[in-house]
């Protein structure tokens, strides 16, 4: 089944990610894929994530693919312009990859290259424009192509962003402009979440929530201090310091599979979108926990 | 106004050091505002170069002058004769300023003295802001008259991006989120409606140089 008929077909669904390395040794990238392989239903691969320089994600969606598992293109807009960004999805449709996440990409500041030129021609909500016209077997100047595409699209929301409210009104757009499917930044409040599912719910679009494992009470406070649109309730915070250093990385994924249960047990979403950021191993342990294997 | 900060002082020295008649030659407009490139900041770089000068022992002679403007010809023209006598020209200008005068002077260098940054308002006195791109397509009736390509990281023109942050940019927390400015904005204007609309993606043929334009009246006239 397809990415698209399995959120069709109401199952929970479940994603993550696979996140090119820097440089050619991709040895570990493999055994990332094969941990997952079985496990979840589709990969995201990420594209020069937080803006450091790695593997293209196109190549690695190949890589997925050839290796059995069916992978999410996600495509920013940070680093090629509208020629770009069509060129690749064009390339993408032949290869066989036929699910793209349509970001705007974090800024140049964030990663290993500063002095990097950001591009910005166009920005999530357009290329989701993009993508739809390209469905329809057109450019984005109205050009009539040799053959279409069928991507399944998604964007990205912020359900925690302060203020909330303009991040809404550019949740609308990304459905309006053809927005299929949303992965969410992570989300650690299960009631506020049920408040913006209880609005997403309006529209005709899969709402996939995002789950980081909290490594640490550390981890934590790191993330609310630092990462916009993250919010860390201070019960959970208490939660990991009570574990003690030995035993929190254990609580977290704990506390992660507990979500999981909820969001699946209580139908507040149509599945996760678990971001491991380097324990990618740990993902078959935290679905089996939430008992999804 | 164009703004603009002088450059670090070893940098100009390494431009001027091989050459024996210098002028240092400021522009009393945008860049006087700024303290960066005005006649007053133009004497100033003069000496502090001659004192470099003399503790290094080499034999420069280094003057300074400035004028009105040196993006008009009609301004530097007057006292072209006089600077013809240099062998470099180290402008304390904008860049425009430099490029025009390097095309009026002849077989004289000119260089920059200073790193020509935005056009941009002064907020308060000493504190310039960047709040127009000049990207050739207004779009401010759209946004409440907050500009998103030059005040938005990212120039977005959908919304705010996830790195929102507070009312914050996530590039720095000394940059305010265009996005949240405009949603408050359109809301106190009761315009919310309007955000609400997709911007489709920029003609950004508009904002690429080289740019030029000629005024049509004159030009009616003319013919």
């Amino acid at each position: 089944m397809s990415f698209q008929e399995i959120l069709d077909s109401g199952k929970f669904a479940v994603t993550a990610e696979i996140g090119p390395p820097k440089g050619t040794d991709i040895k570990e990238m493999y055994h990332h894929i094969e941990v997952l392989k079985g496990k979840i239903d589709v990969a995201n691969v990420t594209d020069n994530q937080s803006a450091v320089m790695r593997i293209s994600s196109l190549a690695v969606c190949k890589i997925v693919l050839d290796n059995g598992m069916e992978p999410v293109l996600q495509m920013t807009c940070r680093d090629r312009n509208r020629i770009g960004l069509q060129a690749d999805l064009l390339g993408a449709s032949v290869l066989g990859i036929h699910n793209v996440l349509c970001l705007t990409g974090d800024h140049v500041n964030a990663g290993d290259h500063k002095q990097a030129k950001s591009v910005y021609d166009v920005e999530s909500v357009q290329l989701l424009k993009i993508v739809e016209g390209m469905n329809n077997g057109k450019d984005m100047s109205g050009n009539e192509m040799k053959g279409g595409t069928k991507f399944y699209a998604g964007a990205v929301v912020t359900p925690e962003a302060n203020p909330l409210e303009p991040q809404l009104v550019k949740f609308e757009k990304k459905v309006k402009a053809g927005a299929k499917f949303f992965q969410t930044q992570a989300i650690y409040d299960m009631e506020k979440f049920k408040t913006f599912m209880a609005y997403a719910r309006k529209f005709p679009v899969k709402v996939l929530a995002g789950i980081v494992v909290l490594k640490s009470a550390g981890m934590a406070n790191f993330m609310n201090k630092n990462v916009p649109g993250i919010s860390v309730p201070q019960v959970l915070i208490d939660e990991l310091k009570a574990a003690g250093k030995e035993k929190s990385l254990e609580t977290g994924i704990n506390i992660a599979a507990r979500h999981i249960k909820q969001l699946k047990d209580e139908k507040v979403c149509d599945g996760v979108h678990i971001m491991a950021i380097g324990m990618e191993d740990k993902v078959p342990m935290i679905m089996e926990r939430a008992g999804l294997l | 106004m164009i703004t603009g900060e002088q450059k670090p002082f070893e940098e100009i020295w390494n431009m001027v050091k091989d050459f024996k008649k210098v002028l240092v030659f400021g522009c009393n407009t945008c860049v006087a505002i700024c303290h960066a490139g005005g006649g007053k900041e133009a004497e100033i770089l003069a000496s502090l170069l001659r004192m470099r000068a003399a503790e290094e022992g080499a034999a420069i002679e280094i003057n300074h002058a400035a004028v009105e403007r040196h993006c008009e010809p009609e301004f530097f023209q007057p006292v072209m004769e006089n600077i013809r006598t240099y062998d470099l020209i180290l402008s304390t200008a904008c860049g425009v300023g430099v490029n025009l005068l390097s095309e009026n002077i002849g077989d004289i260098p000119v260089f920059p003295a200073i790193n020509t940054e935005f056009f941009g308002a002064v907020p308060r006195a000493g504190e310039f802001t960047e709040l127009c791109a000049g990207c050739g397509n207004c779009i401010l009736h759209l946004t409440g008259g907050i500009c998103p390509i030059a005040r938005c990281s990212k120039s977005l023109l959908n919304g705010p991006c996830g790195g929102t942050n507070n009312g914050n940019c996530e590039v720095s927390p000394d940059i305010k989120c265009a996005w949240v400015l405009i949603y408050d904005r359109m809301k106190k204007l009761n315009k919310l409606d309007l955000m609400k609309e997709i911007n489709e993606a920029k003609d950004w043929s508009k904002a690429q140089g080289p740019r030029n334009f000629k005024v049509k009246v004159l030009e009616e006239i003319k013919k």
